[in-house]
């Protein structure tokens, strides 16, 4: 395979986390945690509200330092390591933040500018620009949004410009916050879509935090769930359902949890097929949306 | 792993090597200055390739007019993606001519000052609306808001005020009384301190504190409330912010001035009186003496007039700003930076029509 994988991690665990605990004062988050992400799946994490996935995914990135346990990301340990040596892993992966957290000063293609900058200062304008430019394209986002600020810009089309940043420096590894929270569905169809299709073309390793069953059963290979401090259970679905745990069953057998698997087979197809055109039609629309913002900018 | 490179094999162009972001080097530049262009482009050589390396190739491809071989299927998706993203770049929105940018930009301040002005009048209008409605429906007035805005706006201030007042009077009898000696009349420094400062410097001074402790507060609260939709929630449950919210903070800030214009004034003669009493040898009575004999009653009038207008004018125009964000949390910032610059400039405005009002009435 010609992918940029990497030599010094032969083996096929992206992320490893072992007894990773985290505390907010006397209130334990996480107790000996453990959790392995292999190499080119996409993994979704699910657990209920305060059970901690943003604090995990928080602790793999490195903005929160763990109480205990070890973490090691592309086989680097991550923990104490220095600002140069945390930079050369960092710059393998991408994060997408669950607002975007797109810099609002800049436009949407001067921010996808931003990691290109800091890592690699010799690439010229010219270069930058145009990187810039089919980034924003391939986050499926219409040419007219790449002049744009993040204020500009609806929700979602936000989360796309994210994921453009997030991709700047064609990462093995992406980390995904809620990516189709506040989505309508057709746009978290398509947001799907275009994980899959970067999974595809790019050999992704996706860590994906979602409440969306949509998504679940759509796109991740595996799913880990997250309750009682820790990981109990990582798995296909399918494995999971096997499973006599009461979350794990109300989660996948509840009213949405059944809606979302009896769709499935027929979605899947149909995403299949449908999913350009919807694809199309969200592109479309959202293309209408800048226009009006646009002009309101102007009246503004 | 070797960086990206190529070789040159008759008309074929073989690249070869690590085809990457990382691994670029000065590929762009080096098949920039390739001439004449290849015949074809053989691929079959690279090791990796990621999607700057296709853009890269693509571009180069595209630009030369160069058929591309060799690509296994991961990169043909690649140089496919890539290519479906060819656009024309487009990084910054576009600007105007620079003259015509200047003039758009006076234009548009000019007419945001303009509406924002007929605001603010429009919000007083609402504003004495919502006091006429409570005069007449008194039961609906909220006692412990107010209360609570009496307590955030004049007591909790009390400190930072008292200490500035303090030292204020402590910097008026030391400066006047450096330029008041060279005449040997160091005791008028008494006059000085006593008539600045209940006629205009306690007042004055204490608009300002409560502009960027209070005026500010309000705006960032107001507009948080904004933000977080509980302005529109109020309204669309009956209750009405302009008599929840804005009512109770002018209110407060209305009585509390006057209050606070005083109390500032006698700490600043306390910090003069000290300072006389230490550094030119006034005893405390002579000072207290003097100052009832030079200080007339209307120079305390004025301040006790014109200390509620202030009041109403930092309160309204905190509010008002508050009122005014929408969107998102930067917005909070700029229209409390506003708030504080337009009721302080409003509050000196007014003092100064204050101060012609005075003399014309025969205040002096």
């Amino acid at each position: 395979m010609k992918r940029d994988t990497d030599d010094r991690c032969d083996d096929d665990i992206v992320v490893r986390v072992r007894g990773l605990a985290n505390r907010f004062g006397e209130q334990a988050v996480h107790e000996n945690l453990d959790l392995e992400v292999r190499r080119g799946e996409i993994l979704g994490v699910v657990g209920g509200s305060g059970t901690g996935k943003s604090v995990l995914m928080r602790s793999i990135i490195g903005l929160q330092t763990p109480a205990e346990g070890e973490i090691a990301v592309f086989g680097e340990p991550m923990i104490g390591r220095d600002e140069t040596e945390a930079k050369n892993v960092r710059r393998r992966w991408g994060v997408l933040f669950q607002g975007g957290a797109l810099f609002s000063t800049l436009t949407v293609a001067e921010n996808v500018q931003v990691p290109l900058r800091e890592y690699y200062r010799r690439l010229d304008q010219r270069l930058l620009d145009e990187i810039a430019t089919y980034k924003v394209a391939m986050s499926g986002l219409p040419p007219e949004a790449g002049p744009k600020y993040p204020s500009e810009l609806s929700g979602g089309m936000k989360k796309r410009a994210g994921l453009a940043r997030a991709l700047a420096l064609d990462p093995e590894l992406l980390f995904l916050d809620e990516p189709t929270a506040g989505l309508d569905p057709i746009g978290a169809a398509a947001f799907d879509e275009l994980i899959l299709e970067l999974k595809a073309t790019m050999g992704l390793t996706v860590f994906l935090i979602t409440h969306d069953l949509d998504t679940l059963y759509a796109i991740c290979d595996r799913v880990a769930v997250l309750a009682d401090r820790k990981v109990i259970a990582i798995g296909t679905i399918e494995e999971l359902l096997a499973l006599d745990h009461p979350w794990i069953q109300e989660y996948f057998n509840g009213p949405r949890g059944r809606a979302a698997a009896g769709g499935d087979q027929d979605l899947g197809r149909a995403e299949r097929e449908e999913g350009p055109r919807l694809r199309e039609q969200q592109r479309q629309a959202e293309a209408g949306q800048v226009q009006a913002q646009g002009a309101e900018g102007v009246a503004r | 792993m070797s960086g990206a490179t190529f070789t040159q094999d008759g008309d074929v162009l073989r690249l070869s090597g690590a085809v990457t972001l990382a691994r670029l080097g000065d590929l762009p530049e080096r098949l920039e200055a390739l001439s004449p262009p290849p015949a074809r482009i053989d691929l079959s050589g690279i090791d990796r390739i990621d999607t700057v390396g296709a853009w890269v190739i693509h571009r180069f491809a595209r630009e030369r007019s160069v058929p591309v071989e060799g690509a296994d299927k991961d990169t043909e998706r690649l140089l496919q993606q890539v290519a479906a993203g060819d656009r024309q770049p487009q990084v910054r929105p576009e600007r105007p001519a620079p003259a015509l940018r200047v003039a758009d930009q006076v234009g548009g301040a000019a007419i945001r000052a303009f509406g924002t002005g007929i605001g603010l009048v429009g919000f007083f209008g609402g504003v004495l609306v919502a006091f006429w409605s409570l005069l007449r429906h008194p039961k609906r007035l909220r006692g412990h808001a107010i209360i609570r805005q009496f307590e955030v706006v004049g007591v909790e201030a009390l400190g930072i005020i008292g200490l500035m007042s303090f030292l204020i009077g402590i910097v008026i009898a030391q400066q006047g009384a450096i330029q008041l000696r060279q005449f040997g009349a160091e005791v008028f420094t008494i006059n000085l301190v006593g008539r600045l400062t209940f006629r205009e410097l306690g007042v004055l001074m204490t608009a300002i504190m409560v502009a960027g402790r209070s005026g500010s507060a309000f705006a960032a609260q107001i507009g948080s409330m904004k933000l977080a939709e509980e302005v529109d929630a109020m309204r669309t449950i009956g209750v009405s912010p302009m008599e929840a919210l804005v009512v109770p903070r002018v209110l407060a800030a209305i009585v509390v001035m006057p209050l606070l214009g005083f109390y500032a004034a006698i700490i600043a003669l306390i910090g003069g009186g000290l300072f006389s009493w230490l550094s030119l040898d006034i005893p405390p009575i002579t000072f207290v003496t003097r100052i009832r004999e030079v200080v007339p009653i209307t120079d305390v009038y004025q301040g006790l007039v014109k200390a509620p207008v202030f009041g109403a004018i930092i309160a309204m125009a905190g509010c008002f700003q508050g009122m005014l964000v929408e969107g998102n949390a930067e917005e909070v910032g700029l229209r409390t930076t506003a708030a504080v610059v337009q009721s302080i400039f409003l509050v000196i405005v007014v003092d100064a029509f204050f101060a012609v009002f005075f003399a014309q009435i025969g205040w002096i």
